[in-house]
C-alpha cells in the first residue's frame, strides 16, 4: 500500500489507498437441514487520487497489479468532479470495541449445532415449516492511507443467526423470520426463535380489514418498512445539498413529534455497524438527527461536506464506488407507551410487522404504499389475526408530524437499526376485505 | 492482468486430484467502468478490475463451497470445498446428468463498451443531462451509467470445459423536480447485452421523463381500491417476473412438499390465452447465454401455456430431484456466490388485441407505465409505475402520482382479460435474490389488461 500511495504522489497531487480484506463463512441449511457450507475470501484495493485538482477512482482485486490501478485513476480524474475536501492527516481514533476473536475460533460444528437447535425449536412448534436457515461468521480487515500521512486500520467480527421459515396450507402462504448479529458470537437460538413462534401463534388466524382510514402499530420491524428508507434519503447530506431532501432547509425547525429522537450511532460496542473511523479516515462520532422533533443534523462525507460549507460527520461509506454518506446504525429513542397499552386503546386498526414494496413509490417525498406481508388486525384491544391482500398508504411527514405514541421497549432490526413500536392514529387503508 | 486461462489449467488439474461426487470450478476477470451524475456535474467516474474464482463440491447431497480473488494455493481451495461437502453430506448426491462440453463463447458485438473511450460516453451522457436541466422547476437529477466485460472459465470433475464472455450495458436516469415542500421523481432504466447503440439516441424519452416529473407536482394521488388496470409492455413484463417468474424457480418448490403440491403441472393459472416463456436461449437479451454457470446450454422453456402451469427453471440439482430435464437456469453473479435458479428473458407471449381495443371499453381504470421497483413474497407480490394515467370511458385521462400495486398469484393471472399484440422486452432491469443483485435479466410483455386489481392509494 505504500508503495501505491508513493507512485500515486508522483502523479497527483493528493491520494488515498484502501484496502479492506474479508473472510466470511456462511453455514446454510435449506428446508430444515444442513445444504452449505461457504468459505469467502476477497481483498479490493481502491485509489482515490486528485489530480489538476480533479477527483480520479479505480479498484482492483490484483494486488500485485498497481500500474493499470494508478493508470486507470489518471484517466478518470481527467473528467472527475472537483475536489473540495482535504484528506485528513493523522488523527486520534475513539477506541470502539468491535473485535472478538471468539467469533473467529467458533469452529464449523458449533455454527451447525446452532443452526440444528434453532431448527428443531422451530419445527417442535410447528412440524410442517420450512426453514432456511443461516449461520455466519465473518472478519474484516479495513486499512487507509494518504498523502497527508492520515492512516486508519482496524479489524472487526460479525456474527449472524437469520432463519427465514415458509407455511403453507392450501394457496394460503405465510413468511415468518428473523435475525440477529452481533461482533460476538451468538450463542441463544431460543431468542430468535422466540419471536418467529410468536407471529406463528398471531398469524394462526385470518382477519378481514375495510378499505379506510385506520390507526396503525408499526412494530420495530415495520418502522424500517415503511418509513427508515425516506428518512435515510431526507437526512442524507447529498440529497440536502442537492435541494431534493424535504428537510434539507427546515435545520432546527419541528418537523417531527416532539416524542421523536433520532440518532446515527457508529460508536456502540460490538454492533455490525459500528466502527472508530469511516472510509475516509474520519474519527466516528454519535450524530443526533432528530432531536425532540426537530431537526438536527444531517450525514455527511468529506467531499459533500465541503461542497455544503460544513464538516463531515463520519459518514463516508464506499459501496463499490467513491465514498458517499450514509448512516452507520441508527437509534430511535424508546418513549413511554407500553406495547399492550397501545393495542387495548385500539377499537379497530393493524399492527403491521413487514411492508412489502414501500420503498418503491415517492420515497424522496415522504411517500410509502405498500402490501401488508406480515400484520395483524386489532378489534377492540385485541389482536385477532393475519390480514393479507391489504395495502397501506401514507407520508412519513405527515404521519410523524403528531399524535403519534412510541413503545417503551426498542428492539434491533436487521442489525443495523434500534427502534421500538410507533403508533400512528390514522393510516390509509385499502384492501380485498 | 493475470491470465486466467493458464490458471484454468492449473484449476482443472487440481480439480482432479481430489475426490467428490462432483466438482465443478469458475474463474472470472472482469472490468467495469461507472460514470454518475449528481445534479449539474459529473459526481464519480472510475475504473474498476477485478480476478477471481471459485470451487463447489458435492459429496452425499452435501455442497461445499470456496471463492477467492487470491489465486495461490488452489489445491487447498479444492481440497477445503471438498472437506466442507464431506461435513455436510448424509444423503444421496442427484444432479441431472449432462454432457461434458468443451467450448469457447466469444461476445458477438462489434465494439467491446469497455474499450469505448470515456469521452465518447461522457459527451452522450452530457447530452442528456443538458437535456434534463432545460425543464423548468427541475431540483436535481441522477445519470448512472455503468458497463462491465467480464471473461469467465467453467470447468467440471465431469471434464466440461467453457468460456464465456459477457458485456453488459446499463444507464438509470432520474428526474426531481421540487415545489413548495413538495418532491416528485421520474425514472428511466435501460441496458443492453454490451451495445452502446442502444442507449444512444434517448434524446425525446430522456426530455419526457425530466417534463413528467415537474407534471406530477399538480398531479393527484389515486384512490386506494381495486381498479381494472392496463399494464404497458415494461410494467406487464415485471408484473410477470414478480407474480409468476419467482414461483416458478424450482429451488423455492423443490423441497416443499406443500409448494409441490400448488405448483403441480397442469394447474391452471390463467386464461386459455395466456403464454409465459422464460428464455435464455433467445440471443441478443440482457438474459441471454449458451450456457448457464452449471455448464447447462440455454434453453427456451414455457412456464405457462394456454393458461395452465407446463414447466419450471431447474438447476442440474432441482431438476433431478424433481425428475425433471435441466433448462439451464442457475447462474451466479459473480465468483463470490454458487449458483442458484434465476430467471433470464421473461415473457408473456403476444396476443391480438390493439391498445385501443384494450382500453375501450374501461370506465374507469388506471393505465400504468414504466417501472419503478418490483418484489414479491410468492403468494402475494408488489410492483410499481413509474408513470401512472386514470383512465375515463375508454381514453387517457389525467396524469397521476406513481402508483404500487399489489396482487395475489392464484387470482391476478386469472384476471388478466385481454392481452395486446405489441411485445416489447424492456432491458433495464436487474433481478434480486438471496444477497445475489443486480443480476442481467430481461422482461417483457404486450399491453395487457387486469381486472379487480388493488392499487395503494390516499
Amino acid at each position: 500500500m505504500e508503495n501505491i500511495l508513493a507512485q500515486a504522489k508522483r502523479v497527483a497531487e493528493e491520494a488515498e489507498v484502501f484496502m479492506v480484506s474479508s473472510e466470511e463463512t456462511p453455514v446454510q441449511f435449506e428446508a430444515n437441514r444442513l445444504k452449505h457450507i461457504q468459505s469467502k475470501q476477497s481483498t479490493s484495493l481502491t485509489l482515490r487520487i486528485v489530480r489538476q485538482g480533479r477527483i480520479g477512482y479505480a479498484a482492483t482485486t490484483e494486488l500485485n497489479n498497481t500500474q493499470s490501478l494508478i493508470d486507470n485513476a489518471m484517466a478518470t480524474a481527467q473528467f472527475g468532479m472537483r475536489a473540495k475536501f482535504e484528506l485528513p492527516a493523522k488523527a486520534a481514533y475513539p477506541q470502539i470495541d468491535i473485535f472478538d476473536p471468539n467469533v473467529e475460533s467458533t469452529p464449523i460444528e458449533k455454527m451447525i449445532q446452532l443452526g440444528e437447535e434453532l431448527v428443531a425449536l422451530i419445527t417442535e412448534h410447528t412440524p410442517d415449516i420450512v426453514c432456511e436457515t443461516m449461520v455466519t461468521k465473518e472478519i474484516i480487515s479495513l486499512r487507509i492511507i494518504n498523502s497527508r500521512g492520515g492512516e486508519a486500520s482496524y479489524r472487526k467480527s460479525i456474527f449472524s443467526l437469520s432463519m427465514w421459515g415458509s407455511l403453507i396450507r392450501g394457496t394460503d402462504m405465510l413468511f415468518v423470520g428473523e435475525m440477529q448479529s452481533s461482533c460476538h458470537p451468538l450463542t441463544q437460538p431460543k431468542e430468535i426463535a422466540a419471536v418467529v413462534i410468536q407471529h406463528l401463534e398471531l398469524a394462526k388466524n385470518q382477519a378481514s380489514v375495510p378499505s379506510k382510514q385506520l390507526p396503525v402499530i408499526f412494530t420495530p420491524r415495520g418502522v424500517v418498512s415503511a418509513f427508515i428508507p425516506s428518512l435515510m434519503m431526507a437526512f442524507n447530506g447529498k440529497t440536502v445539498l442537492e435541494g431534493a431532501s424535504p428537510i434539507g432547509n427546515r435545520l432546527g425547525e419541528k418537523v417531527f413529534d416532539p416524542k421523536l429522537w433520532l440518532w446515527d450511532d457508529p460508536t456502540i460496542a460490538y454492533r455490525p455497524n459500528s466502527r472508530p473511523c469511516d472510509d475516509e479516515g474520519i474519527p466516528s462520532q454519535r450524530t443526533p438527527l432528530i432531536e425532540q422533533g426537530t431537526v438536527a443534523n444531517f450525514l455527511y462525507d468529506l467531499q459533500t461536506a465541503a461542497l455544503a460549507g460544513t464538516k463531515s460527520t463520519g459518514n463516508g461509506n464506499r459501496d463499490g464506488g467513491l465514498p458517499a454518506p450514509s448512516p452507520t446504525t441508527l437509534v430511535i429513542a424508546p418513549g413511554k407507551a407500553n406495547f399492550d397499552d397501545m393495542v387495548n386503546d385500539i377499537k379497530e386498526g393493524l399492527v403491521i410487522e413487514q411492508l412489502m414494496g414501500a420503498e418503491q413509490g415517492n420515497v424522496l417525498g415522504g411517500d410509502f404504499s405498500g402490501n401488508v406481508l406480515l400484520g395483524y388486525k386489532v378489534e377492540n384491544g385485541k389482536i385477532v389475526g393475519r390480514v393479507k391482500d391489504t395495502m397501506v398508504s401514507g407520508n412519513v411527514y405527515q404521519l410523524l408530524k403528531e399524535g403519534i405514541a412510541i413503545g417503551s421497549e426498542a428492539k434491533w432490526v436487521w442489525g443495523f437499526l434500534q427502534t421500538p413500536h410507533i403508533y400512528c392514529p390514522s393510516l390509509s387503508v385499502a384492501s380485498k376485505g | 492482468m493475470t491470465d486466467i486461462e493458464a490458471v484454468g489449467r492449473q484449476l482443472a488439474d487440481a480439480v482432479k486430484r481430489y475426490s467428490a461426487d462432483y466438482i465443478e470450478a469458475r474463474l472470472e476477470e472482469s472490468q467495469r467502468s461507472h460514470i454518475t451524475y449528481r445534479g449539474r456535474e459529473l459526481e464519480s467516474i472510475g475504473q474498476i478490475n477485478a480476478i477471481g474464482g471459485n470451487v463447489r463440491a458435492l459429496v452425499k447431497g452435501g455442497w461445499g463451497f470456496v471463492s477467492f480473488n487470491n489465486l495461490a494455493d488452489l489445491p487447498g481451495k479444492v481440497e477445503l470445498a471438498v472437506k466442507q461437502a464431506r461435513l455436510v453430506g448424509r444423503e444421496e448426491s442427484k444432479l441431472a446428468p449432462v454432457e461434458p462440453i468443451v467450448d469457447i463463447v466469444p461476445t458477438k458485438i462489434d465494439k467491446e463498451p469497455t474499450t469505448i473511450p470515456l469521452a465518447e460516453k461522457k459527451r452522450l451522457l452530457d447530452e442528456y443531462n443538458a437535456l434534463i436541466w432545460r425543464t423548468p422547476k427541475l431540483q436535481t437529477s441522477v445519470i448512472a451509467y455503468g458497463d462491465s466485460h467480464k471473461k469467465v472459465i467453467f470447468l467440471s470433475s465431469s471434464g466440461s470445459y467453457i468460456q464465456q464472455e459477457w458485456s453488459d450495458i446499463t444507464l438509470r436516469l432520474s428526474a426531481v423536480a421540487a415545489e413548495d415542500g413538495d418532491v416528485q421523481q421520474v425514472g428511466l432504466s435501460l441496458g443492453s447485452r454490451g451495445d452502446f447503440n442502444a442507449i444512444n439516441g434517448l434524446h425525446q424519452p430522456v426530455e419526457h421523463m425530466a417534463k413528467h416529473a415537474v407534471e406530477l407536482l399538480s398531479a393527484p394521488q389515486v384512490k386506494g381500491g381495486e381498479y381494472t388496470i392496463v399494464l404497458d409492455p415494461v410494467l406487464a413484463g415485471v408484473f410477470v417476473h414478480e407474480a409468476f417468474g419467482h414461483l416458478s424457480e424450482s429451488d423455492f418448490v423443490y423441497e416443499n412438499e406443500r409448494l409441490r403440491q400448488i405448483m403441480v403441472l397442469g394447474k391452471r393459472f390463467g386464461d386459455k390465452a395466456l403464454n409465459v416463456v422464460d428464455s435464455a436461449a433467445t440471443p441478443g437479451l440482457r438474459g441471454s447465454y449458451k450456457y448457464d454457470d452449471e455448464g447447462v446450454p440455454a434453453t427456451k422453456t414455457y412456464l405457462i401455456r394456454e393458461g395452465e402451469l407446463v414447466g419450471r427453471l431447474h438447476s442440474r440439482e432441482t431438476a433431478a430431484k424433481m425428475g425433471e430435464k435441466p433448462t439451464g437456469n442457475a447462474r451466479a453473479i459473480n465468483y463470490r456466490f454458487p449458483p442458484i435458479v434465476r430467471m433470464t428473458n421473461t415473457y408473456i407471449e403476444p396476443g391480438s388485441a390493439s391498445f385501443g381495443d384494450i382500453i375501450a371499453d374501461i370506465k374507469e381504470g388506471v393505465y400504468a407505465k414504466n417501472w419503478l421497483g418490483g418484489t414479491t413474497a410468492m403468494e402475494m407480490f408488489t410492483f410499481s409505475a413509474g408513470e401512472a394515467y386514470m383512465i375515463r370511458n375508454g381514453k387517457l385521462a389525467e396524469a397521476l402520482r406513481p402508483v404500487v400495486l399489489t396482487g395475489n398469484v392464484f387470482t391476478t393471472l386469472n384476471n388478466i382479460d385481454a392481452i395486446g399484440n405489441d411485445l416489447e422486452m424492456n432491458e433495464g432491469g436487474g433481478c434480486g435474490k438471496g444477497m445475489q443483485a443486480p443480476l442481467p435479466v430481461s422482461n417483457g410483455s404486450p399491453h395487457i389488461r387486469i381486472r379487480h386489481c388493488l392499487v395503494g392509494g390516499r
